[in-house]
């Protein structure tokens, strides 16, 4: 097989510290390679990668394609609304249409839970979960371990706040997963409403307390609150919910001055990230985009086969 | 002609009886029940050596999806399913399309059912519609052969309905099956709420849904001194507050279905929309509480909810797939296996749950073994294993969480009124 061992990458539970930190050694190489002036690679010549994305999405699909461009394959994508699924063909169908046309690489984003893992039991082609329901989001995860060791070198020893609505976030899940693996302490942070106890199952500390939380965390990683949350009286307001949890100026003075600033986007400026603090030398949101590219066209480049590089300055301890 | 069954283990839950007898058939009675019958060249002669023979068994929640969805099964095709799987009389479920709300759809159930092999006892709904407004014309459905009504499925929310429910239908003396789901608590739930609902992202159905609908039900019937069954009881909770409705002396009873006292929410992740159905499967803590409150009679009786859906609507993402599973054909093999073998149910205990219990709750005058009583018989070997597959699986339906088990308990016979509707191939 290839040097994951798998055919699909779904889900970061079923990842290896080792293979985590492969992944993410092979993403340095590859952003150098997307850094450079002449962006292609041949890794995957020939082979052609299905972007399906049932809900919308704009950074993540484009992020995949371009990945899969810059490693020469064909590229194609095929929108699709939640709708025209209830009424129309079915996911297996649809894919296996796909597979009939030789698609090798199918990424789909799917707003139900466990549909990529259900997909990939029904299919031979390569299943990689763009992002499932409030499941699983991998390649976010691996980017975002990326883009920490690519700042400190390690996760080993640091503190991460994951703050925002837990409950329902896909990135919160993965990220928290990978972090853990990797030696991080993690901290997640909300309102009770958006943070269930069940969390603890993870081994992480919880807090409804941002204010108390931030002086002693190295990595604050901000989630988008998706405001529809209110109308389920999940919080009262978002005038509330940025009072308590909205990264501000003021809130910012209170961090490590070192402290790296994340979020997944897209942002909602304002809400639960100031303007200041989205678009300060230590927020490096920016920097993720393109950690994203890297990342995904790793994530490829392993699973069409591709053998580790040997890098000498590229040992994580 | 008579058929006599030798040597088989006769256990009647009514009676208590538990012994080596044989028991002689006819004219769609049972003739006599004693030792070392005597039989002569016409009769028909089952040697029954190491098996069981049981009063025919009852499953008292089905859905046979006619009318309306008879791609997916037949009033006609659940009975075949039902007698091979041992049961001698189902009681269906209303939420058919339409619904069945008027004398004219009961006697359409009991035509059918009159081509197929077994007894079909309709349950008919509730609620005009089952829309959970005005009761239906419920003296007219008893005429014409309800023996119960539910709007199984859609839980009654109003209360003051359900108040009325239950006071009208104390005249017929037919109990009132609950299907206890508050669903604003519910919330559009896909599981279990839990460590499981939470790691995988689906969103959960607490089980308080279940619970404060069965302890309002049961408030209501003290009120009213009405009869409330439970339909499908799954948590430990529930359990609970059942059992102290009883301890109180209100006329309350309730079922439980096999797959509650043998699956837990762990099987979500690996099965999908196949451990898909409402209520969902809970936690060990709740499987546990499950198995204690049929041991002590808390839960009367052991009902599939036998769900058939089509593979198209199964096969999909979780979210999208339809609730509930099929259960007749696992129902027995799964009693043997999980409550005698594993947890030391006796035959009497764990058989009554499916014979006298629910044909006392449901005014039938079957599920007892006695001489001149009706001719419906079940012979289970209890030491023959099944594997659960395509080739064990007679229903048009595959959708099961218990593929690819291998479970004791294997139907040999069943008879009903007094014809043998089923022997093993």
């Amino acid at each position: 097989m290839n040097a994951l061992n798998r055919k699909d990458l779904l889900d970061i539970k079923s990842l290896s510290p080792e293979e985590i930190l492969l992944i993410c050694d092979t993403a340095k190489y590859f952003k150098d390679v997307f850094t450079r002036d002449v962006k292609t690679v041949p890794v995957l010549r020939g082979k052609t990668v299905c972007t399906l994305f049932y809900e919308p999405s704009t950074r993540t699909r484009l992020s995949f394609e371009l990945a899969a461009k810059m490693l020469s394959a064909n590229t194609i994508n095929v929108p699709v609304t939640t709708s025209s699924v209830v009424k129309g063909e079915s996911l297996i169908d649809t894919v296996r249409t796909l597979e009939a046309m030789k698609a090798d690489y199918i990424v789909m984003r799917h707003a139900a839970s466990l549909a990529p893992h259900f997909l990939s039991k029904n299919i031979d082609g390569s299943v990689i979960n763009g992002g499932d329901g409030f499941h699983a989001h991998p390649t976010q995860a691996l980017l975002d371990t990326y883009s920490i060791i690519e700042k400190r070198g390690t996760l080993k020893g640091l503190h991460i706040g994951i703050i925002g609505d837990i409950k329902h976030s896909r990135v919160a899940r993965s990220d928290l997963l990978a972090f853990k693996k990797l030696g991080a302490k993690v901290t997640l942070c909300g309102p009770s409403t958006l943070l269930p106890d069940e969390f603890e199952q993870y081994g992480v500390d919880m807090t409804y307390d941002f204010d108390e939380l931030l002086p002693d965390l190295d990595v604050v990683n901000m989630l988008r609150i998706q405001r529809e949350r209110q109308q389920g009286s999940l919080f009262p307001s978002i005038r509330e919910y940025n009072l308590l949890y909205c990264l501000t100026e003021e809130r910012f003075a209170k961090c490590k001055s070192d402290v790296i600033i994340m979020h997944p986007g897209p942002m909602n400026r304002g809400i639960e990230i100031d303007d200041a603090i989205a678009d300060h030398p230590n927020s490096i949101i920016n920097e993720q985009v393109t950690n994203g590219v890297a990342v995904r066209m790793a994530v490829f480049y392993l699973l069409a086969g591709g053998t580790p590089f040997k890098d000498e300055e590229n040992q994580e301890a | 002609m008579r058929i006599v069954i030798k040597n088989g283990r006769v256990i009647d839950p009514a009676s208590g009886t538990d012994d080596r007898l044989d028991v002689v058939l006819s004219g769609g009675r049972v003739e006599a029940i004693d030792r070392n019958i005597k039989t002569s060249a016409e009769d028909e002669i089952i040697d029954a050596e190491g098996s069981l023979v049981l009063p025919g068994l009852i499953d008292m929640h089905v859905h046979f999806r006619e009318p309306g969805r008879e791609d997916v099964e037949t009033i006609l095709g659940g009975s075949m399913v039902a007698a091979k799987s041992g049961f001698t009389s189902v009681c269906t479920m209303p939420n058919t399309t339409p619904v069945i709300d008027n004398q004219a759809l009961v006697r359409f159930i009991i035509m059918e059912a009159a081509k197929g092999p077994i007894n079909v006892f309709p349950a008919a709904n509730i609620t005009k519609g089952g829309k959970g407004a005005e009761i239906s014309e419920m003296g007219e459905l008893i005429k014409g052969g309800a023996v119960a009504f539910t709007d199984d499925g859609m839980p009654v929310t109003s209360s003051i309905t359900m108040r009325r429910a239950l006071e009208y239908s104390r005249m017929f003396g037919a109990p009132i099956l609950s299907h206890a789901e508050d669903k604003s608590l519910a919330d559009e739930g896909l599981m279990n709420e839990g460590l499981n609902s939470i790691r995988l992202g689906l969103k959960g159905i607490p089980r308080e849904a279940e619970e404060v609908m069965i302890a309002r039900d049961i408030l209501l019937a003290r009120l009213t001194k009405g009869k409330v069954h439970f339909c499908h009881v799954s948590s430990e909770g529930s359990v609970e507050i059942i059992r102290r409705g009883k301890n109180d002396k209100i006329n309350v009873t309730c079922e439980t279905a096999p797959h509650y006292f043998s699956l837990t929410d762990d099987e979500v992740e690996e099965l999908m929309s196949m451990a898909k159905m409402n209520p969902p499967l809970r936690t060990e803590n709740d499987r546990r509480g499950i198995i204690e409150g049929l041991r002590d009679g808390t839960i009367d009786v052991i009902a599939t909810d036998h769900a058939p859906h089509s593979p198209n609507e199964k096969m999909q993402e979780m979210e999208y797939a339809p609730f509930g599973i099929i259960g007749l054909e696992t129902s027995v093999p799964l009693i043997i296996t999980e409550l005698v073998r594993k947890n030391n149910f006796s035959y009497l205990q764990a058989f009554a749950k499916v014979t006298c219990n629910p044909a006392g709750i449901l005014n039938l005058d079957r599920g007892v073994l006695k001489s001149g009583g009706h001719a419906d018989i079940t012979i289970v070997n209890p030491e023959r294993k099944i594997k659960v597959d395509e080739q064990f699986l007679m229903s048009k339906c595959k959708n099961t969480p218990f593929t690819g088990r291998e479970l004791f308990g294997s139907i040999e016979y069943t008879i009903c009124n007094g014809k043998i509707v089923y022997r093993r191939g």
